[in-house]
Formats: C-alpha cells, sequence, structure tokens
C-alpha cells in the first residue's frame, strides 16, 4: 500500500493545488488573528471560515482526483495489486495530503498565535472533518462512472451538510416548540459531522449560547468532556462508515 | 493454462457474455475474432479480474480467481488503448511497474530496446502519439517474463517495422511453452500467430477449433477466406432453421 501511496502522493503534488490550499489557509489564519485582538473571537471567526472551507476543498479535490487518476487505477488493475490496496492507498494518500495542508495551513499559526485548549480542538476537528469529507467523496465518486455526477453527488453532501442541514434543523425545532425536542436535537446533531466539530470546539470556547438552543441543550445534557468525547465517537463513524461502504462498492466495480 | 466454465455478464440491459465456457492451454496461441462489440474484450477483462462476471467460474493455472489477484503475476496483459497517467514519464512508469512487482526477478528488455523507449526514459505520456503508446503496453506486457499473454489488438497503431518486431517476440515466446490469447481484426496478422481460433459473436462462442483443421475443412488457404467460409455456412444455417 505504501508503494503505490508513494506514486499517488507524487502526482498530488506535482498538481499544485495542495501548496495553492495551504497557501490559502495560512493567509486566512494569520489575517484572522491579526484582525482581532481578543484570540478567542478570532477562533471563532477562523472556525465559521474552516466550517465551509475545509469540507468544499476535501470533497472537490476528492472527486476530481479520483476521477483524473483512473488511468493509473486501470494501469494497476492489470497487475497483480489487490483492489482494496488500490482504494486504500488512495485515500490515505488523500487524505495525509489534504491534512498535512490543514495542518500546516491553521494548524502551525494557531499554535503560534494562540495555544489554548480550544486551539487543539480546532486543529483536531478540522482534520477529523477534512477525513470525513473525503470519505464521502470517495464514496460518491466510487458510486458513479460519470465525472459530473460524481462531483454532483459530493458537492450536494457538502451543501447538504454545512448549509441545508442547519435549515431543517432550525424548522423541525420551530415547528414542534411544543413538545420536548432535547433527545431528538442531538440525535439529529449526531447525523451532521459539521455540527459535531462545531460543537467540539464550541462547547471548549464557551460560547455555546451563541449557537442558540442546540448547543446549550447539548452542554447541559452532557457536560463537557463527555460531549466531546460522544462527538468524537460520531465523527470517527463518519469517517469509517464511508470508507466501508466505498471500498465494498470499488471491489466490485467494472474498470 | 485459463479455464472459463459458464461465464455471464451483463451490462444493463444488454448481455455481454453468455454462458462462455472455454479452456485455453499452454503451449498454444489463440486468435480470438468477432465483430466490434461481440464481447471480446469484456471477456479479456474478466480474466484479468477488471470486470467482474454475474456468474462462472474462471480458473487461472487451476486456481480460481475470484477474489485472487496473485494470479496477475502470471499475466502480461497489453490492453487495446493504453491508458496511463497523463503527468508521468516513460521511465516513471516502468520504474513504477517494477517496483510494484519487485518479486520477479527475471526481467525481458527485449522490446524495450526493440522500440528505443529508453532513449526516450524523460517523455511525458500526454505527449506520445498512440503508437508510441502501444509500444509501451507491448513492453510491459512482455517485461516479466510471464506464461500468460493477452495482446488486446496488438499491431493496431503500430508502424509496420514495430509491427514486425512484436510479431517477432510473439512467435519466438510462443515456442516457449506459453499461452497467447490475442485479439485482432487484421487476419494475416492472426494467420501467422496463432495456432487456434475461438470466434465470438454477441456474447456466445460459435466456433472454437485449430486454425490447420479449419482450413482443412473449408479448403482454404488463408484464414481471413476460412473465416469467411464458416461465417456463411452459420448465416445459412440459422436461416434454414
Amino acid at each position: 500500500m505504501i508503494r503505490i501511496g508513494k506514486y499517488v502522493l507524487y502526482d498530488i503534488l506535482r498538481s499544485r493545488f495542495v501548496i495553492l490550499y495551504t497557501a490559502l489557509l495560512l493567509i486566512v489564519s494569520f489575517s484572522m488573528y491579526s484582525l482581532d485582538s481578543d484570540a478567542g473571537k478570532s477562533t471563532l471567526s477562523l472556525l465559521n471560515i474552516i466550517l465551509l472551507v475545509v469540507p468544499l476543498v476535501s470533497v472537490v479535490f476528492t472527486t476530481i482526483h479520483f476521477f483524473n487518476s483512473y488511468e493509473f487505477i486501470e494501469l494497476l488493475l492489470s497487475q497483480p495489486v489487490n483492489r482494496k490496496t488500490i482504494f486504500l492507498a488512495e485515500f490515505f494518500s488523500v487524505a495525509f495530503a489534504l491534512n498535512c495542508a490543514f495542518f500546516i495551513g491553521v494548524g502551525i499559526p494557531v499554535m503560534i498565535l494562540n495555544f489554548s485548549e480550544s486551539a487543539v480542538y480546532l486543529i483536531l476537528s478540522g482534520l477529523l472533518l477534512t477525513l470525513v469529507f473525503v470519505a464521502l467523496a470517495f464514496a460518491a465518486a466510487v458510486f458513479t462512472r460519470d465525472k459530473a455526477k460524481g462531483i454532483g453527488i459530493a458537492l450536494l453532501f457538502w451543501f447538504y451538510f454545512t448549509l441545508i442541514y442547519d435549515g431543517l434543523i432550525l424548522y423541525i425545532i420551530y415547528s414542534f416548540s411544543d413538545y420536548p425536542m432535547e433527545k431528538v436535537t442531538l440525535i439529529m446533531v449526531s447525523l451532521n459531522p459539521v455540527d459535531l466539530a462545531r460543537i467540539i470546539i464550541l462547547l471548549k470556547l464557551d460560547v455555546s449560547a451563541l449557537m442558540g438552543y442546540t448547543g446549550a441543550f447539548y452542554k447541559n445534557f452532557f457536560g463537557s468532556s463527555l460531549g466531546i468525547i460522544y462527538s468524537l465517537l460520531f465523527l470517527l463513524l463518519w469517517i469509517v462508515a464511508p470508507v466501508l461502504f466505498a471500498i465494498r462498492k470499488f471491489a466490485r466495480k467494472d474498470i | 493454462m485459463i479455464t472459463v466454465s459458464d461465464l455471464n455478464k451483463r451490462f444493463g440491459k444488454l448481455n455481454v457474455l453468455q454462458s462462455i465456457t472455454v479452456d485455453f492451454q499452454s503451449g498454444q496461441s489463440y486468435a480470438m475474432i468477432g465483430p466490434n462489440g461481440s464481447g471480446k474484450t469484456t471477456l479479456i477483462k474478466c480474466i484479468l479480474g477488471m470486470v467482474l462476471p454475474d456468474s462462472g467460474i474462471i480458473n487461472v493455472h487451476g486456481h480460481s480467481i475470484a477474489n485472487d489477484w496473485s494470479y496477475r503475476n502470471h499475466i502480461g496483459y497489453m490492453p487495446q488503448i493504453g491508458r496511463y497517467p497523463e503527468q508521468m514519464k516513460i521511465g516513471q512508469i516502468f520504474d513504477m511497474i517494477r517496483d510494484l512487482r519487485k518479486d520477479q526477478s527475471s526481467l525481458d528488455e527485449d522490446l524495450i530496446r526493440e522500440f528505443k523507449l529508453d532513449q526516450m526514459k524523460d517523455k511525458r505520456m500526454h505527449t506520445l502519439s498512440g503508437g508510441t503508446r502501444q509500444k509501451v503496453s507491448a513492453s510491459l506486457a512482455f517485461l516479466f517474463n510471464p506464461s500468460i499473454l493477452i495482446l488486446d489488438e496488438p499491431t493496431a497503431g503500430l508502424d509496420p517495422i514495430a509491427t514486425e518486431a512484436l510479431k517477432e517476440k510473439i512467435l519466438s515466446e510462443s515456442s516457449k511453452k506459453k499461452l497467447f490469447l490475442i485479439t485482432s481484426h487484421i487476419m494475416s496478422d492472426l494467420d501467422e500467430l496463432s495456432s487456434h481460433m475461438v470466434y465470438l459473436d454477441e456474447g456466445k462462442i460459435l466456433f472454437k477449433d485449430s486454425i490447420e483443421l479449419l482450413k482443412e475443412e473449408t479448403g482454404e488457404v488463408k484464414l481471413g477466406r476460412a473465416v469467411a467460409t464458416i461465417m456463411r455456412r452459420n448465416i445459412t444455417q440459422t436461416l434454414h432453421v
């Protein structure tokens, strides 16, 4: 797997996209901390940008990369190589490249400018979120033969989880406001990796009131540390489940 | 050797392969012919594990290939259209495949030298012409001295000199107890290269026999004419039924 991964990584680095992404993240992180003297506020603004940008870039880059390496995969499949090995090499190389970009672009500036517990969680959840959306994008890309359709499905994941889902939650809470909705919101939040990542950081930043109803409830219901373990576990599930689905699909795909 | 039994494959509504049962013996060279879209490439891709059949069993050297990949150590494959990572250089492609198949000691670099590919190691794949890609594909197929060689339209797109070089290579290798599976539409090539013929049409094997026998039966000297005679006979038979 490492042998194949080496070539995939080489190919990714050649395209320079990851380097641009790193630079973009570096600029965003440094500018956020120079805009406001309150480091907590800066972290919060950075969080909001990360929650939008990281999933989007992960999704788009992964699907485009997968469809562009179709020839490479075809070539490998006529060689004595296991399909699962090829898939995992692809997955880990993309995940590694994007996570490196995130770590250099956000992790290092945050650690230099505002090293705190919340910063550590910001980095951790950014890394996990990258993995989640790389996994989802791989599942979408393996699912279809058509490049446009693959990218479309992957983008739909992004739209759904970053934009549509919150609206849905608000709508449901609002329409059923006469009923006790605590447990329902908890379940609904767990079904969205972006919300999970946001909650990890908000609980640490102690600004859960900013997130309104869900955040306040979440804090009460769990207490900080248990809530974080719970959401970390769910995020892991959000990585493992799409990867397993994609492996199964890839093993039976006609190339 | 390869044995295929009761192989079926559908692509949506299209029945690409219908209960194909056939065996290919080591030391023989099989010409696989048939109209476009008759399922030749799909059958080859099934043997390579790139397309997964809906039902049926394929054995390579006596072992089922289902859920296995190590059997591809014995196979050299030259695709119809060689598709390669566009950004990689010729030399890098060879190095990568060599790296993946490290365990194999005896390398056969005759074709690389013959096609002078070692002199253009630094050319990127996207700058290559179709013929040069075919040369890369052919050299890769022969590189690891495999006991089975599957060549999908090997001479299409090659210049006359390269075609002759490749044909010579195929002839010299087939005398070494290797199994060749060649598809082509150029009958004169197949006449020179192969000992047996398999005729595929609409996903079914219509005919499989040795070429000598075929010629004897039809009374023709050239393979192309013999095949045409057989086909005509088949058509009239189906018309009478």
